[in-house]
């Protein structure tokens, strides 16, 4: 590992203050994806400028009813709050779905969203990877890639997402609050990940220096019927296969609204629009649920060892759907 | 090395501390750290390298070797040890992030006079929550957090989501089992392991 130097930033603007002054420079936060990269040399920073001990760690519901969540809090304290276990339970069994009790501890929620793909040709360095070095080709491509993206890829790259957390943010209408030099901006948290196209580079829609100061909850997907579900090669501890959140609103046997997400099929958490669309004002009966997953899934495009995906995914998509539109 | 008074003397020959010259002969900013962490109740003091995990201070400077290296990539857990009371997987933490926090090992878990083991300890040995030992340390540090945080009603992927907040999580085994999947033990050695923790919440 190249040296660095380390700086511990008191304020939001000591922080991009010190990011701007050293070239080669990475937030910190619990570093749990950040030094195992740079173990592996996939990242080599020549600073890290900490953030983990910024005042961001509160988690508080605004009078309008919105939960600001900072983005030191960590993984753990977000889904053990109260006011996340009764209004947004999706957001607390995404996170408890994700890596270990002591992972969760240390991940903080802007780091769990800017985490990189586990992509094991992007994660080995004498692997071309367009993601790790631009122009070098994608090696996953022909290699094995049974965990790669059935949804939105390009020639350019197949890797996925592989946050649970920002699968559950996506399908509650969350936004991200970001803080960079030109001021202060916010992202809905389903456009904050970007489809690869031919800048996989690119994860996100993050400037360079920008902070993640929060994520916002808003009121109008509180306290509705809301689930996670992930499928994975054992019962805990491993990156999903595919997954789902979904929330449901059901009023006089009809839909009101809905809105679903798939984890683990796509560069980004896949927000399922046709499926919502297709559910709208519809009895949930289990034909027409999956009728509206279907009309989603249309669109995947599985790769050689992949084509598994599309049918976990729907199974899963089914079950939660109708499981919340069911009588409660 | 220098060292610093009060300052640990390292095990292992370590980079010089100073003055670094950078490539364009610039004098290059500190790529080492003073820091103080507090381990099992006593401040050590100590100049790192910023690069040094908290696994490899506690090892390889400070001779706590009771926390394990099995991946150092955070994916077994026997690394485990306690900051500020929580479990975290120390071969993830830059020890230089970690300044001015307590820290608990495996070292630190029984009695200050030595006699007397952490019921933990004691229920691993009569349990045999073990064969080879070397995930032992982690699953120990890992068991003390885990039971505390189930203690403050922290759900787990098997918490009913309608189970009350900040009401403490009665720990079955499906609850044991999930709460500790972020320690691995190649010797399979899980049935025992949890019954040793089932003999502890009792
Ligand atoms: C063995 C293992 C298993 C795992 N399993 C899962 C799983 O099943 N599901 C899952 O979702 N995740 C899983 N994870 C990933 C884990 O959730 C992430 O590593 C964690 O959430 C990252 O958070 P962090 O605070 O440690 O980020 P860091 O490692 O500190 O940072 C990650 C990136 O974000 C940047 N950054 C951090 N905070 C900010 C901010 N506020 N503003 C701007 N930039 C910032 C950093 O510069 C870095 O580039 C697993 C990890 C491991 C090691
Ligand atoms: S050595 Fe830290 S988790 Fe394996
Ligand atoms: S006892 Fe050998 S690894 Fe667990």
């Amino acid at each position: 590992m190249k040296p660095y130097a380390y700086v511990r930033a008191a304020t939001l603007d000591e922080a991009t203050a010190a990011y701007a002054g050293h070239s080669g420079a990475h937030y910190l936060g619990g570093g749990t994806n950040l030094v195992d990269l740079m173990k592996l040399g996939v990242t080599a920073p020549d600073a890290l400028v900490d953030i983990s001990r910024l005042p961001l760690d509160g988690i508080e519901l605004r009078p309008d009813g919105a939960l600001r969540i900072g983005a030191t809090a960590r993984n753990s304290d977000i889904a053990a709050h109260p006011v996340v276990r009764d209004r947004w339970p999706v957001l607390s069994q995404a996170l408890l779905a994700g890596a270990s009790g002591q992972l969760r501890n240390i991940a903080t929620a802007g780091g769990n969203l800017l985490q990189r793909t586990r992509c094991p040709f992007f994660q080995d360095t004498a692997k071309p990877c367009n993601k790790r070095r631009p122009g070098s080709g994608c090696a996953a491509r022909e290699g094995s890639h049974r965990d790669h993206a059935v949804l939105g890829h390009s020639p350019h790259c197949i890797a996925t997402h592989p946050s649970d957390m920002a699968v559950a943010l996506a399908a509650l209408d969350a936004t991200v609050e970001l803080h960079g030099t030109g001021g202060e901006r916010s992202v809905p948290a389903a456009e904050f990940h970007r489809l690869p196209g031919d800048r996989p580079e690119q994860d996100t829609v993050l400037r360079p220096g920008e902070l993640i100061t929060a994520i916002v909850l808003p009121p109008h997907s509180a306290g509705l019927p809301s689930a996670y579900r992930k499928a994975r090669d054992r019962a805990s501890y491993a990156f999903a296969l595919a997954s789902v959140a979904a929330l449901v609103e059901v009023q006089d046997g009809l839909v009101r609204r809905s809105a679903l997400a798939f984890g683990a099929l796509a560069h980004r958490p896949w927000r399922a629009h046709r499926a919502e669309e297709a559910l709208r004002g519809v009895e949930p009966t289990r034909a027409a649920v999956e009728r509206a997953v279907d009309a989603e899934l249309a669109s995947a495009e599985p790769l050689r060892d992949n084509a598994y995906k599309v049918p976990l995914a729907r199974n899963l998509a089914c079950e939660v759907l109708t499981r919340l539109a069911g009588p409660r | 090395m220098t060292l610093l008074p009060g300052t640990d003397a390292p095990r292992t020959p370590q980079e010089p501390h100073g003055p670094h010259t950078g490539a364009a002969g610039e004098p290059a900013e500190a790529t080492h750290s003073r820091i103080t962490l507090n381990v099992n109740g006593t401040p050590r003091t100590l100049v790192v390298d910023n690069r040094s995990s908290l696994l490899d201070v506690l090892r390889e400077r400070l001779g706590l070797i009771g926390a394990k290296k099995g991946c150092d990539h955070g994916q077994c857990g026997s690394c485990t040890v306690l900051v500020e009371g929580r479990r975290a997987n120390a071969c993830l933490l830059p020890a230089v992030a970690q300044d001015g926090y307590d820290i608990t090992t495996v070292e630190g878990l029984a009695a200050a006079d030595g006699e007397r083991l952490h019921p933990l300890q004691r229920a691993f040995l009569d349990r045999d929550g073990f064969q080879c030992g070397y995930c032992t340390p982690g699953q120990l540090c890992s068991a003390v957090g885990m039971i505390a945080e189930a203690e403050a009603g922290h759900p787990s992927d098997a918490t009913d989501p309608g189970h009350p907040a900040k009401t403490p999580v009665a720990l079955t085994a499906a609850e044991i089992r999930t709460r500790l999947s972020g320690n691995i033990c190649r010797c399979g050695a899980y049935p025992n392991i949890v019954a040793a923790v089932e003999d502890v919440i009792e």
